[in-house]
């Protein structure tokens, strides 16, 4: 009796009419995709993407070239060279990320005592000519002052789980 | 514009009738061939797209709105590629082997009609035409298997040889039984015979012989679920390893050509092809849905539409038949179903019973 019913259950397809049901189905479902260009993928605020150096309000720079990143840093990508500027300030005079040795670990913004250096969440970002991959501290300040309100936005949003 | 119209008439008029006759044969063969190569080319499209949706993916939507532009696309690419000539393969054979494709599955559309007597040329053995052609459409593969002197090319062929034989012959009985059933083998007789309404439609005595005829077709056309001539996961590509650019495309073309035609054949053998399924509903006669119960080239197109459907669906739905079971569904299941089958139906034609063959 299961032998005919089986035997008979194979012969009308029931098995198949089932398969191609499910993929009717799915094939009404809304998709997954996401057309990227034009959308992209929540990210978290706490998105480690490209580097920025950030100011303070009165526009003076943050860095305080307390070299603390440059020892924390565990794929050597940070190098500092500093000197006292006229006003008695300790200053940077040059602050260069290699991007190809950073591993984006953020280590370097965990360390700041002063949150000079931050990770942005840009992750659109290339090189063209070998030496580009250097993030000196002018491009650094760059895109700092360009996305600033976006930095703070991020930091914000993340102040109560730290 | 109506004296030139009247010179052009007059002009054609006085043409002598044969070179009249050729030239109308060659514009029907060009809007036939035009209309079937745009069909294949939004077909590739539509497969894209379709199988897409039923993965819960877009499919290609960058070249133009929808899509629509990708096949252009596709077809630059191949047409700018070189054809890359092996060279231990067979010269000759390796390039009319796409021809050989590309022709039999075009050539097949002569004796398909349209609409009631729109037809290329409406023989009286169209189905032994039809038969013959799509047999013929094997050594296409074979022979691009062999001369490609490749073994994965070599293995592609002998797998489809073997299975579009097998498949052949149950396609071959199912069509015997719409033979018996139309008593004609013009297939605009077949389609004739299933006026009158739905219930006349060859679907309904024929259901088996309907069921397995659209499964040999897929088989016979190398589609999942049974491309083992192909198999990427296993031999590459099978037959067509070899080739690239324009030959590759011919071989595409044809596959394409293919599916509309087992489609359109399915339509007409089984679905009364131009017929409207709302024939007969003299309800609807006089009211605004009255087109509807038009027999019309429409209906026609939206038949190989749903063939075309299924032909994707299946392959989204189902993974690829294991040769041995291949073989054992062609040799132990569909030729006995066909044969039990045809024995009933001549049976009940002979003893005029049921309520379709009286």
């Amino acid at each position: 009796m299961n032998a005919l019913r089986s035997w008979v259950k194979s012969l009308l397809l029931v098995e198949l009419f089932k398969g191609m049901g499910l993929t009717l189905r799915v094939f009404f479902a809304p998709k997954v995709t996401i057309r990227y260009p034009e959308e992209n993928t929540p990210k978290s605020p706490r998105y480690r993407g490209l580097h920025a150096q950030r100011r303070y309000a009165n526009g003076e720079e943050r860095c305080i070239a307390c070299k603390l990143c440059e020892a924390v840093c565990p794929a050597l990508a940070i190098t500092i060279d500093s000197e006292q500027r006229e006003d008695g300030t300790r200053r940077t005079t040059r602050y260069d990320i290699d991007l190809f040795k950073c591993i984006y670990c953020g280590f370097c913004e965990e360390a700041c005592p002063v949150d000079a250096i931050v990770e942005t969440s840009i992750t659109e970002f290339h090189f063209e000519k070998r030496g580009e991959q250097i993030m000196t501290k002018e491009k650094l300040l760059a895109v700092g002052d360009r996305f600033e309100a976006q930095i703070a936005a991020e930091r914000a949003a993340d102040a109560p789980y730290r | 514009m109506t004296q030139t119209l009247h010179e052009l008439r007059a002009y054609w008029d006085a043409l002598p009738p044969a070179l009249q006759l050729t030239l109308q044969s060659i514009g029907g063969i060009m809007v036939i061939m035009i209309c079937l190569i745009l069909a294949v080319a939004y077909m590739t499209l539509a497969e894209r797209r379709i199988i897409g949706f039923m993965q819960v993916r877009l499919g290609p939507n960058r070249v133009g709105p929808w899509g629509l532009l990708q096949p252009f696309a596709d077809v630059l690419k191949l047409v700018f590629k070189e054809v890359i000539l092996p060279s231990s393969a067979n010269k000759f054979l390796f390039i009319i082997a796409p021809i050989i494709s590309i022709a039999t599955a075009f050539a097949a559309w002569a004796v398909i009609p349209f609409s009631n007597g729109v037809i290329l040329s409406n023989i009286n053995a169209g189905l032994l035409y039809i038969l013959a052609l799509t047999s013929f459409s094997v050594y296409g593969v074979i022979l691009s298997g062999w001369a490609s002197n490749s073994k994965y090319a070599f293995l592609g062929a002998m797998r489809s040889a073997a299975q579009m034989v097998a498949y052949e012959i149950a396609m071959g009985f199912a069509l015997v039984g719409v033979l018996m059933a139309s008593q004609s083998l013009n297939l605009n007789d077949i389609v004739l015979g299933q006026s009158g309404n739905i219930g006349h439609w060859y679907l309904w005595p024929l259901l088996p012989l309907f069921v397995i005829y659209f499964i040999s077709g897929v088989a016979e056309t190398n589609r999942m679920p049974f491309d083992v001539a192909e198999g990427e996961s296993e031999i590459v590509a099978g037959f067509h390893v070899e080739y690239s650019g324009t030959a590759f495309a011919a071989f595409f073309l044809a596959e394409y050509a293919n599916m509309i035609l087992i489609s359109a054949l399915a339509s007409i053998m089984f679905w009364g092809g131009w017929l409207s399924p709302f024939q007969g509903w003299h309800a609807l006669q006089g009211t605004f849905l009255g087109f509807l119960t038009a027999a019309s080239f429409i209906w026609f197109a939206v038949k190989i539409g749903i063939f075309l459907y299924a032909f994707l669906w299946l392959r989204a739905t189902f993974p690829r038949y294991r040769y041995d079971q291949i073989m054992r569904l062609g040799w132990k299941v569909f030729i006995p179903i066909t044969i039990l089958w045809l024995v009933l139906e001549g049976a009940a034609i002979v003893l005029k019973i049921g309520p379709w063959f009286v």
